[in-house]
């Protein structure tokens, strides 16, 4: 793994590299051509990489590890491109004063987008090494071969990348002029590479930002209002001051925070700055309950995303069908609170965070802190999970906010539990709407869908300030507008435009700006939902038409690669067409295309029916993934299998609970997850298509295990649920 | 500040000086430097901080020190390391089993425990012993898979 600039020394030594290092402007960008992926923001060759006297080469990603073991792929990939051994390669990651800015690790972006920048600046580096030494050795570039760095004539002469390094000019505009290999020549790429970061994790190395210790540093904990809109009436200061071991209390509008010499006297600390506060809220939270029919009352601008063969009159049909969909408010629930570490020191503020973006961040912290991004370094350094927008952005504001009053000397501030489910922001509330009509042969004539959720992002971003202290400040900030992620990723409406060949069909996005929960990016965004219900929704059709749901899907695609994964899945699990329903045991299918542009996954799933409680168990997971060309085969099932069981977990048992005044699912009773005894078999079957760009596979999993969850409980009980999450209570009601 | 609180941690002994009701956790990370056990909840429902004390996986997030003394406190250093691991570390690498790896401290030491105790779980033994243990990545399969493999390499 990458290492932990965990003392001053390594610290100041880092600073030194980045002084030596440019991050060069664009030169006749107007005129230069696009280049691949995030090359095209980050144009110069050594913005990605630098080739040391030492033998080794380090790699600088702005991509970030958050578990998906991305920095294990990326190595695979400059290993096979530069003609060096793995073990040969650092990597920077995450670093506003060494990395390129790649933006937000998110979205299963991090190999369609920085993989194949790396991939390109490796091949161009090692083109400039071996044209360099065929100068040198007296041949031509293509007579020469490289083997772990050294390059070799013919006549047996070498020169090695090590001793080329300071000749080497990579401080140039990169061309993407240089193929990368085809994939008959890879060594690494497509092959099982272990995990980099495991070894460290299993034996208690530091590894994560929690893990930080610096010298000095002091332990901060903060105590956020008890609702989203309370104010600060009263606050007693010295009654906190005098706790045991406190060496600051910071207090900035409704702000409130404490720093103590020791992490268990801050958390002390903390209890007692809730017994000095006095709140007022006169602001109310919409009811639970009717928190759909509220949401769709809402205003909302109406996007249509998808419009075809309206112009000619429908078709006579055969039946019509309409079916709601709901999806609950559910939370990231990383295992590990959010953490960061900050110091100010000479003018210059030092944030090691686990945030999803070391750039956006940094602009935000700027914003939130009034200061100059330049005075600003944001480092990332691993953390829990995330699963998209969760609190680490949050907390490293109240880090920083904290080290601002606090003399100089750093400070570690983690979430307490409550704090990371009471002011996370969810995976918005969701409401799918889907109407069908069919025809002779169980034709689909007629598609109708409508989504209504919130913005599926509320990440730090352009205007305003997306960071929960900044909000609470006595000078507080204005959270940027709520945004639409265009198609054809999409948010809210992601994977709303049915893969489907449907002749007539009708997509809107109906987007609702108020937000009565705090929202934002989690996995797989609205493709969870849609796909959920258009899934569900294909089985209710198949039924009524009396159709094998697998052969039904097959009918109403032309996508090669679809057919081909959900072919695959049915063939693996030994699905049979005509297994009666209604017996307590089920067996459910699904299928998607990520984004309709990421990977391919059909997965079957068998679930049994307690009927004495309603619970349904997920027995066996069963998928087939495309993701084309696949960089580490293990690390690929890792992550799909990771997706099956969180979105087992989302669709049986999760939901954020709430009443008119704040979030009440506030610990792990309040929210429980799946554990060991619930968790499904699992098998996964990768359709290598190592001719084909590498597809994001981090999200593929999410909405058609949900969907074919709810196929297979269907099947077993004979009843359609369409409200997620499907508890026992709710099928108890029904099949009991 | 009360009298030293007396630690025996992976067979040496630590004099602190720490309030008796100081949670064991706080000791380990932050006084004795040691990375393993996490802090996840401080309620003792998620395990990312468990610790063998006299071989029983505990919660340090919950466990005063004064409880803890006299009784030797095994930690995931205590078990091996990279360069020698133990048995079920190595089984957890075997099987590549973590994702993020924030809750794979309590997964190894939860799963010590249970071959301790029994040496030859069955796979609904394994799910049950780690049944208060959570994992949000879903690394449960693979979790599974090292535990079930460590059992076999441990078996006399």
């Amino acid at each position: 793994m990458t290492g932990l600039a965990l003392t001053r020394r390594r610290f100041g030594q880092a600073i030194a590299l980045t002084i030596a290092f440019s991050m060069a402007p664009r030169v006749g960008a107007a005129e230069a051509a696009k280049l691949p992926g995030s090359l095209e923001g980050n144009r110069m060759l050594d913005a990605w990489l630098r080739v040391n006297p030492d033998g080794t080469v380090t790699l600088f990603t702005g991509k970030v590890e958050l578990g998906q073991g991305i920095l294990t792929a990326l190595r695979q990939i400059a290993a096979d491109e530069l003609d060096v051994a793995p073990s040969r390669i650092r990597i920077v990651s995450g670093d506003t004063a060494q990395t390129p800015d790649e933006g937000f690790t998110a979205g299963s972006q991090s190999i369609e987008h920085g993989g194949i920048a790396v991939r390109y600046a490796c091949a161009e580096a090692r083109g400039i090494l071996v044209k360099l030494a065929a100068a040198k050795l007296h041949g031509a570039p293509d007579e020469l071969t490289v083997e772990d760095g050294t390059i070799a004539a013919r006549d047996g002469k070498s020169l090695t990348y090590w001793a080329l390094s300071a000749e080497a000019q990579l401080r140039r505009e990169a061309t993407a002029s240089v193929m990368p290999k085809p994939p008959e020549r890879l060594r690494y790429v497509g092959k099982s590479a272990p995990r980099l970061d495991i070894p460290a994790k299993v034996t208690g190395r530091a590894s994560f930002v929690q893990d930080i210790r610096l010298p000095g540093m002091l332990f901060g904990r903060v105590l956020r209002p008890p609702t989203y809109g309370a104010e600060l009436v009263s606050f007693d200061d010295a009654r906190v001051r005098r706790a045991v071991g406190v060496v600051a209390v910071v207090r900035d509008g409704r702000f409130l925070g404490v720093v103590a010499g020791r992490e268990e006297q801050a958390i002390a600390a903390r209890d007692e700055l809730a017994r000095a506060a006095t709140w007022r809220d006169e602001t109310a939270l919409p009811a639970s309950a009717d928190i759909y029919s509220y949401l769709k009352s809402l205003p909302a601008e109406d996007h249509v995303i998808s419009d075809k063969g309206g112009d000619t009159p429908p078709p006579a049909a055969l039946s019509s069908h309409a079916a709601t969909y709901t999806r609950p408010y559910t939370a990231h629930a990383s295992i590990g609170p959010s953490c960061a570490v900050a110091q100010f020191k000479d003018g210059l503020l030092t944030v090691w965070t686990h945030t999803q973006g070391v750039f956006p961040l940094r602009r935000d912290l700027a914003k939130a802190l009034d200061m100059d991004v330049a005075k600003i370094r944001c480092i990332h350094v691993q953390g829990s999970g995330c699963y998209g927008h969760n609190g680490a952005d949050d907390v490293a504001l109240d880090a920083a906010l904290l080290a601002r009053g606090s003399g100089g000397r750093p400070v570690k501030v983690q979430w307490m539990r409550d704090d990371e489910f009471g002011w996370e922001p969810n995976g918005p509330a969701m409401i799918v709407e889907l109407r069908a009509s069919l025809g002779a042969g169980g034709a689909i004539l007629d598609w109708t869908h409508d989504v209504w959720t919130n913005t599926h992002s509320t990440r730090p971003q352009q205007d305003g300030c997306n960071l929960l202290a900044s909000w609470h400040l006595a000078q507080p900030k204005a959270p940027g507008k709520p945004a639409i992620i265009p198609q054809p990723a999409g948010g809210g409406d992601r994977n709303a435009i049915p893969l489907y060949d449907l002749p007539r069909q009708r997509v809107t996005h109906h987007f609702i700006r108020q937000m009565p929960i705090r929202v934002s990016a989690l996995r797989a965004l609205g493709a969870y939902a849609n796909i959920f219900a258009i899934e569900s929704f294909m089985d209710e059709l198949a039924k009524a038409a009396r159709v094998d749901p697998v052969e039904f899907r097959m009918r109403h695609l032309n996508d090669e690669r679809a057919i081909a994964a959900i072919k695959a899945a049915a063939t693996y699990a030994g699905w049979q067409p005509g297994v009666p329903g209604g017996t307590g045991k089920g067996r459910g299918f699904a299928f998607a295309k990520y984004k309709n542009l990421s990977a391919y996954l059909a997965v079957v799933v068998d679930v049994e029916i307690e009927r004495r409680s309603g619970q349904a168990r997920v027995t066996k997971a069963m998928a087939a993934i495309d993701a084309g060309q696949v960089i580490n085969p293990d690390g690929l099932i890792n992550q799909t299998e990771g997706g099956i069981i969180q979105a087992a977990s989302w669709t049986l048992k999760e939901q954020v609970r709430f009443d008119a005044e704040r979030i009440t699912s506030r610990d792990w009773s309040g929210y429980p997850i799946i554990t060991f005894p619930e968790v499904p078999d699992i098998k996964v079957t990768v359709l290598d298509r190592p001719g084909e760009r590498p597809l994001g596979a981090g999200e593929a999993a999410q909405g058609p295990t949900a969907a074919a969850i709810g196929n297979a409980i269907a099947h077993a009980t004979g009843t359609r649920f369409r409200d997620l999450p499907l508890t026992a209570d709710r099928i108890k009601r029904v099949f009991g | 500040m009360a009298d030293a609180i007396e630690l025996s941690i992976n067979g040496k002994m630590h004099r602190l000086r720490v309030s008796p009701d100081t949670p064991l956790l706080y000791v380990l990370r932050n006084d004795l430097e040691l990375n393993g056990a996490k802090f996840g909840c401080g309620l003792a429902q998620c395990g990312a901080c468990t610790v063998l004390v006299e071989g029983d996986a505990v919660r340090s997030c919950s466990y005063p020190v004064a409880a803890a003394q006299g009784r030797p406190i095994i930690t995931i250093e205590g078990l091996g390391s990279v360069d020698r691991p133990h048995p079920v570390q190595r089984a957890f690498i075997a099987e590549q089993a973590a994702q993020c790896g924030y809750c794979i401290n309590g997964m190894v030491m939860a799963a010590t425990a249970l071959l301790q105790r029994n040496p030859n779980p069955d796979h609904a033994a394994i799910r049950q012993a780690l049944a208060g243990n959570l994992c949000r990545c879903g690394t449960h399969a693979r979790i599974l898979r090292a535990v079930a493999r460590a059992a076999l390499e441990m078996a006399p």
